[in-house]
């Protein structure tokens, strides 16, 4: 019991690193980026090659993911992403898009189809079991290192959004780019730095989830729907939403799959459609805020 | 307007096959080679087209006055595509034979051409059991699936001393294949099987089914999943402990693909699977092979798919020698039918009745051998036919 909650736990909380940065662009930014999973797969794919190629330790390739992804991302969002901005919706999904499937055919070239394996360190693979009979608690210790890596990201990001002046001035940007740039805030450099961000979350999460989730150049296409649904169902005006919801579908994918196996996979669509219809805005969707 | 492509499609087949008597006079064997080599089973696509090429290699490419040629055509393991590749082939090209076939739809698209053309037809990969009888032109030298799962049921119950499995299979047609050949034969020895998940093919993460199987306790976890996956279930059962609570991890040799092997690390060690081929096979002709492969292609360790593209060529090239170059696709099948002969992967013939391969089926568990993780084997069951015909 407690050890399908725990995994359900971690399995949420992978899912809330690789679509956060989504929330961001989509909600602060107003900018659908179907890309978002292909930055996530870059991150994953610099970690596997710096780890069998360069011998480079597990916690030092995850810095490298996250600064790396989040430097491509600004590379990106300077010469592509920006001109999108102001285009209708419809032209960012068909753009991103496009750009998913540009970067699972570079990677199926470059580094074959076939799936790759990450090595944990020694210490990150062993298993702590706790109590007796149902109420046992089995953690991997791997899972439970996912679980303080997001919550310690959570609390940071939350933090800059909501108490620093960057925050503000991010925020400040969304509601109203005119006037914020008439203010003197550099409206250009704040999206460059939070599309940045993003991404580089975006790459953390792929190479965390690199182990659990598995590596191979479908990765953005498999993951799409997921981030899409944390984010629909989450709403993209904070932080908190996104962070519910992924651990509400994160422990209710793991809890189906293992108490109906049967159905497993469609519990996750299920749940959404449930929520859509009871909150179409999404679960926690700030009043007056910019959908 | 579907009955009309089709029509003209066998109107230019039967063209093709008239005109065949004015091909016989040039001097070309064509063999058309469909591979999946791009997307997802592009290491298949990768290993048979290495292994064909090592063959010609080595045994020339003039046989019985004929210059073979190959031409191979990337199908991206989608039916309709391997479909259209395998009617140009024939139309346009004029091979006279095809083969490849990553995957079991593609073998299955392309089996009525075969039959309206009288083209014999290699599958070299696919292991579906039913595709031999989906044309009468189709001769596989690949496996079977159900020839890998039944032999793994018959190890489990008899030396394997299991009493109680679970299987775990991806929710897809081989997959399904192997979770009931695996069942009913289990079973039928008097094992019991405890549960049959099924796993989504698009699953992101296991740990709920194998949270399910440790709960459930049984002696062994039969999995079949497509090779790739198979190096996660493996990290995931051992993050899990199941091994610490006596939990054996057995399968079709799918999960212990040679081609991946060695990066899958020391949670491998010690997983039992039966299987037709591993690299480690101890025949000297498996080493020649083993090590003729690697040289030509940077270090790349053959796989199952290799074999049967070998074996697959030397069915070609035998049946080419036996009709003396003279014969059309009828004489070449029946040259096919019935050869026997040694593969790198140990005795093999193609039964005259199913057009089937009948090989031994290997136990092999995972060990270290020279630095290397290798599918070590330890015991044999000779010439298993394939059990899915028996009906």
């Amino acid at each position: 019991m407690l050890t399908i909650l725990f995994d359900g736990i971690a399995y949420g909380m992978l899912l809330f690193i690789l679509a956060v940065g989504l929330a961001v662009t989509m909600g602060l930014m107003n900018f659908i980026n179907l890309a978002h999973g292909a930055f996530a797969m870059v991150g994953g794919y610099i970690t596997v090659l710096l780890m069998q190629r360069f011998d480079v330790p597990f916690l030092l390739c995850l810095p490298i993911a996250f600064v790396g992804v989040a430097l491509l991302g600004a590379l990106l969002e300077r010469t592509l992403y920006r001109p999108m901005y102001k285009k209708p919706h419809l032209d960012q999904v068909l753009f991103s898009i496009g750009l998913t499937f540009m970067a699972v055919a570079a990677m199926d070239y470059f580094m074959t189809s076939s799936q790759q394996i990450v090595q944990l360190p020694e210490w990150l693979k062993g298993r702590t079991e706790l109590g007796e009979g149902a109420l046992m608690l089995g953690m991997g210790h791997y899972r439970l290192f996912i679980i303080v890596v997001c919550a310690a990201l959570t609390v940071g990001l939350q933090y800059i959004l909501t108490k620093t002046r960057f925050g503000s001035r991010l925020r400040a940007s969304v509601d109203d780019q005119r006037v914020a740039a008439g203010l003197g805030i550099n409206v250009n450099v704040v999206f460059l730095s939070t599309f940045a961000v993003g991404s580089g979350l975006a790459g953390l999460g792929g190479a965390l989830g690199a182990e659990v989730l598995g590596l191979d150049p479908s990765f953005p296409l498999k993951f799409m729907v997921y981030f899409l649904i944390v984010v629909a169902v989450g709403g993209t005006s904070s932080i908190t939403g996104p962070l519910l919801a992924a651990l509400l579908l994160g422990i209710a994918d793991v809890a189906g799959k293992y108490y109906i196996p049967t159905f497993g996979a469609f519990i996750v669509y299920g749940l959404m459609i449930a929520i859509l219809i009871w909150r179409p805005q999404g679960l926690f969707v700030r009043k007056g805020g910019k959908a | 307007m579907k009955k009309r492509v089709f029509l003209s499609a066998s109107a230019l087949a039967v063209m093709a096959l008239s005109s065949a008597a004015v091909l016989a006079q040039d001097n070309a064997f064509k063999i058309g080679l469909i591979l999946p080599m791009t997307g997802q089973q592009a290491s298949t696509g990768r290993q048979i087209e290495a292994a064909a090429k090592l063959y010609m290699a080595q045994h020339g490419d003039t046989v019985a006055g004929k210059k073979i040629q190959l031409i191979v055509k990337d199908d991206t393991s989608i039916p309709d595509v391997t479909k259209r590749m395998a009617q140009e082939l024939v139309v346009n090209d004029k091979v006279n034979v095809l083969a490849g076939f990553g995957i079991t739809p593609s073998a299955l698209a392309t089996a009525p051409i075969a039959t309206q053309s009288k083209t014999p037809t290699i599958v070299m990969a696919a292991a579906t059991s039913s595709i031999t009888q989906a044309s009468p032109y189709i001769v596989r030298t690949s496996f079977t699936l159900p020839q890998a799962s039944v032999s793994m049921a018959d190890w489990a119950a008899s030396k394997g001393g299991m009493k109680k499995v679970v299987t775990l299979v991806s929710d897809y047609g081989p997959g399904i294949d192997a979770e009931k050949f695996f069942k009913d034969r289990f079973i039928f020895n008097g094992g019991t099987i405890v549960e049959s998940l099924r796993v989504p093919m698009r699953n992101p993460d296991f740990a709920p089914f194998l949270q399910k199987v440790r709960d459930a306790k049984p002696d062994a976890l039969f999995v079949f999943v497509p090779s790739g996956a198979g190096a996660a279930v493996m990290k995931q059962f051992l993050e899990r402990g199941m091994d610490k609570a006596g939990i054996k991890l057995i399968g079709t040799g799918d999960i212990t693909d040679d081609d991946q092997l060695n990066d899958m690390g020391d949670g491998a060690l010690g997983v039992v699977t039966a299987h037709h081929y591993a690299a480690a096979h101890p025949s000297a002709m498996n080493k020649k092979f083993v090590e003729a492969f690697k040289k030509a292609n940077k270090g790349m360790r053959p796989n199952f798919m290799a074999v049967g593209g070998y074996d697959g060529m030397r069915v070609i090239y035998e049946a080419l020698k036996a009709t003396k170059g003279q014969g059309g696709g009828d004489a070449l099948l029946a040259a096919m039918k019935g050869q026997t002969f040694e593969s790198p992967r140990g005795p093999m013939f193609i039964d005259a009745q199913t057009r089937d391969v009948v090989q031994n089926i290997y136990l092999r568990k995972v060990e270290r051998q020279g630095g290397e993780l290798h599918n070590v084997e330890f015991d044999v069951i000779k010439d298993v036919k394939d059990p899915g015909k028996s009906k």
